[in-house]
């Protein structure tokens, strides 16, 4: 009998020592967590949002769908030559707009370097000229067009 | 919005995405730094614009209206078009904004506080048609370069101000001027302090028309910041770019003013009609003066389905640049026979004219109503694009709805 008792004593030590560890280890893996993730510990300062900001910087060049989410631009070859030389003066939503030959980006390009403080592209400007007119070729639009994306609906009276 | 909403997501879904970008890039973040993407970038709420109104730049901000927002007969800011050249410059505080009247052909240089423009000269309002020079220039082959506007860029709202020709009159004018230049507080999207986004002109004989304004308020308050605060030109009829916002210096000149989007191709057509696609010489190129006459329907929207027997009122309005519209009219069978409806008087010279019709259909299908417009030289709008040029400016070709009736 008294052995079971001090066998039932040691189990319940036992019990309370695994739950303590558990308890312990827990705690510490949250604060190593916390550690790893904000090292500073400013999540409990007034910085707490720079984490959020830093996300947003580390995702600046994600792509879903084909699409670079930042600019809109189409995921293509020339891609990250487009974003990092076309869209720090005007949005990219101006190089998207225009539909337009390698003859004419070349001509757009020079004006841009002679009025408007665009840096030599070198190499680059082939693969952006490439990328602009596989990416976003010219429509033929004739004299008039068909009217289209037309949403109907019901006229009251 | 979107942006927000994609931050949200990804910062829930991608634990161990944010340690790494914690540990990479945490340190490098100043304190007080507010990133792009984080300051509210709603163009709708930050400039008080319609939610249909479709934005086709955002650096520099180019945002234009549909026809069925423009239907107001004076145009409310909800519904005006936006065309920024450079950056919109910072609200300035009016008490030190100052208009210096200078060049070539000024008497005597001076400067005006607004106070002084608002207590030495004659206010005057009027209701102006200011429409983008490329309006329409999504519809040129091969295409032109350039912000692709549709329809939306025109507007036609009530600005009050002071005249420009009594101000240069009271500076005093020289007898060899020939041209204004304006200049403004707005700066380059290149960030360099040395050139200027936008900085064009009119002749003498433009900026001394009665209409021709130097105004401080539209719509009866303080011009919005994007559109101009606290002091726009404002010359009807032309090219909206001769409009300028921001306006803290105009130059009286003794030539063609020089200044930036005048010379080149910039707000130019060829002097002599060219085929599409050809190419056009600088100088052979001559600068846009008043805008052609043109048309919008802005009632209904397009797309309306109405039960066969039944009416369709249409409205909309029209206007002619320097001139008048005198006669309007529409087809429902693609220009085999046009029907003439009524125009009214503007409400002063250089604001659009509404016209309106009650329209019956002969029996069940699809059917376009076009609009066209005549001017009193008899110049009428084409129903297919006019003139190819290289920059894509003045189409006035005219405007349809679609209309199913069933």
């Amino acid at each position: 009998m008294s052995n079971d008792k001090e066998f039932e004593k040691k189990i319940k030590k036992a019990e309370k020592t695994a739950y303590l560890a558990l308890f312990f280890s827990l705690i510490a893996s949250i604060l190593l967590l916390f550690a790893v993730y904000n090292p500073s510990l400013s999540i409990f300062g007034s910085q707490k949002s720079d984490a959020i900001y830093s996300e947003v910087i580390e995702d600046e060049d994600k792509i879903e769908n084909g699409i670079h989410l930042r600019t809109g631009l189409i995921e293509a070859e020339g891609l990250m030559t487009v974003v990092n030389n076309c869209t720090n003066c005007h949005s990219a939503k101006l190089v998207t707009q225009n539909r337009m030959n390698a003859e004419r980006w070349n001509t757009t390009i020079k004006w841009m370097q002679e009025t408007q403080n665009l840096w030599d592209l070198g190499e680059n400007q082939e693969i952006i000229v490439n990328y602009l007119v596989t990416n976003y070729p010219a429509i033929a639009k004739g004299r008039r067009m068909n009217l289209k994306d037309i949403d109907w609906y019901t006229l009251k009276n | 919005m979107e942006r927000r909403s994609f931050i949200k997501k990804t910062v829930l879904s991608s634990f161990t995405a944010l340690i790494g970008a914690e540990i990479v890039f945490g340190s490098k973040i100043q304190n007080g730094y507010t990133p792009l993407a984080l300051q509210d970038p709603d163009p709708y709420k930050l400039f008080s614009k319609n939610k249909d109104m479709v934005i086709l730049n955002d650096k520099p901000w180019n945002i234009e209206a549909q026809a069925h927002l423009l239907d107001d007969k004076i145009t409310p800011n909800s519904s005006m078009f936006i065309r920024n050249n450079g950056r919109t410059p910072e609200k300035i505080n009016p008490k030190d904004w100052l208009l210096t009247i200078d060049g070539e052909s000024v008497k005597s240089k001076k400067t005006y506080t607004l106070d002084d423009l608002k207590s030495k000269f004659q206010k005057h309002t009027y209701q102006l048609t200011l429409e983008c020079g490329g309006n329409g220039r999504s519809e040129f082959d091969p295409p032109a370069k350039g912000n692709q506007w549709t329809i939306g860029a025109v507007h036609c709202a009530s600005w009050t101000g002071v005249r420009l020709s009594d101000v240069l009159k009271d500076a005093g004018i020289k007898s060899n001027a020939v041209y204004i230049g304006y200049h403004a507080f707005d700066t380059h999207l290149s960030g360099d302090p040395s050139k200027e986004p936008i900085s064009r002109g009119c002749p003498m004989s433009k900026a001394l028309q009665d209409e021709t304004l130097l105004a401080f308020e539209m719509n009866g308050k303080d011009i919005p910041l994007i559109h101009g605060y606290p002091v726009r030109l404002v010359a009807g009829g032309w090219p909206a770019s001769v409009s300028g916002k921001w306006i803290n210096r105009i130059s009286i000149r003794d030539r063609i003013h020089d200044g930036t989007k005048m010379t080149g191709t910039a707000y130019r057509i060829p002097c002599n009609p060219v085929a599409p696609g050809e190419k056009v010489k600088d100088e052979d190129m001559c600068i846009i003066e008043s805008m052609p006459v043109k048309s919008l329907i802005t009632y209904p929207k397009t797309g309306a389905t109405i039960k066969e027997g039944k009416s369709l009122n249409i409205r909309g309005h029209a206007w002619a640049g320097e001139l008048e519209v005198s006669k309007m009219e529409y087809s429902i069978d693609f220009g085999t026979t046009w029907t003439t409806c009524p125009i009214e008087k503007p409400s002063n010279r250089l604001a659009w004219q509404h016209f309106s019709a009650k329209i019956d259909f002969p029996k069940k299908g699809y059917y376009e109503v076009w609009a066209r417009a005549t001017d009193t030289n008899n110049t009428a709008q084409p129903m297919l694009l006019p003139g190819w040029n290289p920059k894509g400016y003045l189409n006035n070709a005219c405007h349809r709805i679609a209309v199913k009736v069933i």
